[in-house]
């Protein structure tokens, strides 16, 4: 199944709804190892590129609505999940650069593209308690699993980006504000690992 | 329950606030062009001068936006409510704040403002603006005093920003303004307390738990846990934490001078704040140490959490020198 202009829209649609929906956890598992915004931002962010996307003309490339998706992101929230999530879907769009549609492969790419900006910006590396952990094995999962077809490929990146968070309980933050937490982050889900799980897990519903 | 505030829509406080801050301060302060969240000061820039543009999440005031003004910041970007700002409205204060001589970024050291604020810096560069950066690292509860540029930047922003405006404010030149704010970096030192969380416009809900007699030493100014919990002591007993801590890092020698803040984090009133600065002077007097200057108020807040931080920044000549160097911005006046 191709994966169309439409299709980009609409997963910046769902993606927008489903952390909504989670807004408050997430605020709440960052309340217990940081600053309790971060569902806040991610809500603010992904309103913002939800409706940048749709105010693209129909005629729009994927790439261009994930550009546009990207700048209204990080215009609406800075913080920290700004850059990287404005970085990964900037990355998506040069991943997809120059096509109408994409094949099933084509998504799988722009999956790991994603998880190389949130690297790339954050200079982040597994282990580090961060959304990274859950975006890495998500993006090594999609890309294993990428010949099987779609749905499985974005089944194995959903679940892979689950068990990744699940592990950032176990660790020790050393990037981003927790990171001054040391052994107390331990015992705590990492809240961008979290929120990670969600928009891998609504890009799935939508595309796959 | 969620906490009672003042507001109308949550997701409106910030831009709301300013609106207010700029009525109140029209001689002062004005928007940058095609940025709603970009504050440049009315008298600040000019040909020649370095610019220096500060800027973070909003609930901090007056940090950052109340800094803004002739002989200290030239421009302040604001971000939501305790989140960094995006590159957009810092490019804007660059613009703003350039006189042709470089520009100067001050803000504290935390993940978000640095990935903003680099991604503004590599912006400036293809508009031709030199951008040279200093992260503030004060808070000496956030990290061993090994791995100091990991440290986060609190209250003692105050300091550490009034030395780099003054030194911008005398025409110095990008690299001498640059020096300058390092060693007021480096030579300023700050710890804190938390007694009770705050709670977010959009959220209305506490942003931590803490037990009612308990204390929280160390604690960031969004909550962030800090060092230690453990009971509330008494006043003298939690400066003497503080100043034992900042003490054994200023390795000060008798006779040296120091500057002195006690900042509120919002909610507690001046009379503990006067309460501390009391223990305070009777260490520092034992340490053998002059108080050159002593601000004693709400500097550096984080909306309506109730504790308190103590600043000291160690002086020499040349820090005294911009320390006394005049200002005047929308909420801070100096000389």
């Amino acid at each position: 199944m191709a994966t169309d202009a439409a299709a980009i829209r609409a997963m910046f649609g769902t993606i927008a709804t489903d952390v909504e929906a989670n807004k408050d956890e997430l605020c709440r598992l960052d309340g217990v190892i940081g600053d309790a915004d971060h569902g806040i931002a991610m809500s603010l962010g992904f309103a913002a590129a939800r409706d940048a996307a749709a105010a693209l003309p129909d005629d729009a490339e994927p790439t261009a609505i994930l550009n546009a998706a990207a700048k209204a992101f990080l215009n609406a929230v800075g913080a920290s999940c700004g850059p990287l999530y404005a970085t990964a879907l900037m990355r998506a769009g040069a991943a997809v650069k120059g096509k109408t549609t994409l094949e099933d492969a084509d998504v799988v790419a722009m999956v790991a593209a994603m998880a190389a900006g949130i690297r790339d910006r954050g200079k982040a590396e597994l282990g580090n308690k961060t959304m990274y952990d859950a975006w890495a094995p998500a993006a090594q999962a999609a890309t294993d699993a990428a010949a099987a077809g779609l749905a499985q490929a974005m089944q194995a990146a959903e679940d892979a980006a689950r068990k990744g968070a699940e592990a950032t309980k176990d660790m020790v933050a050393s990037k981003g504000r927790a990171e001054r937490l040391g052994e107390r982050a331990r015992g705590h889900v990492d809240p961008g690992a979290a929120s990670a799980v969600v928009v891998i897990e609504a890009m799935r519903r939508a595309l796959a | 329950m969620q906490s009672k505030k003042i507001l109308n829509e949550g997701g409106d406080a910030v831009d709301e606030m300013l609106d207010g801050i700029l009525a109140a301060h029209p001689q002062h302060l004005a928007r940058a062009d095609g940025s709603a969240r970009a504050i440049v000061a009315r008298n600040g820039p000019r040909p020649g001068k370095v610019g220096l543009v500060i800027g973070g999440g909003s609930g901090h005031e007056p940090t950052f936006v109340g800094f803004v003004g002739r002989g200290l910041a030239d421009a302040a970007a604001i971000g939501n409510v305790f989140a960094s700002p995006p590159p957009d409205p810092v490019l804007a204060c660059t613009q703003a704040a350039n006189g042709g001589a470089g520009v100067l970024y001050m803000y504290g050291n935390y993940a978000g403002d640095v990935m903003n604020f680099d991604m503004a810096a590599e912006m400036a560069a293809m508009d031709d603006i030199e951008v040279r950066t200093v992260r503030t690292t004060d808070d000496v509860a956030s990290a061993p005093r090994g791995r100091r540029e990991t440290r986060r930047g609190v209250a003692g922003n105050f300091f550490i920003f009034k030395a780099a405006g003054a030194a911008c404010d005398r025409m110095l030149s990008l690299d001498e303004v640059e020096r300058i704010a390092r060693k007021a970096n480096d030579r300023t030192f700050t710890m804190g307390v938390a007694l009770a969380p705050c709670s977010l416009p959009q959220t209305r809900r506490p942003n931590f738990d803490i037990g009612g007699d308990e204390m929280e030493i160390g604690m960031g100014i969004h909550g962030e846990p800090g060092i230690a919990r453990g009971p509330l002591k008494p006043a003298n007993a939690i400066v003497d934490e503080m100043l034992d801590a900042i003490l054994a890092e200023m390795a000060a020698a008798q006779g040296d001078r120091v500057a002195v803040l006690v900042n509120g984090l919002g909610s507690t009133p001046l009379m503990e704040l006067y309460i501390m600065n009391r223990r305070v002077r009777q260490r520092l007097d034992a340490a053998g140490l002059a108080v050159h200057a002593t601000w004693v108020g709400n500097w550096c807040t984080s909306l309506e959490m109730a504790g308190a931080s103590v600043t000291c920044m160690h002086l020499d000549e040349e820090l005294t020198t911009m320390l006394d160097h005049p200002c005047d911005c929308a909420m801070f006046r100096a000389g």
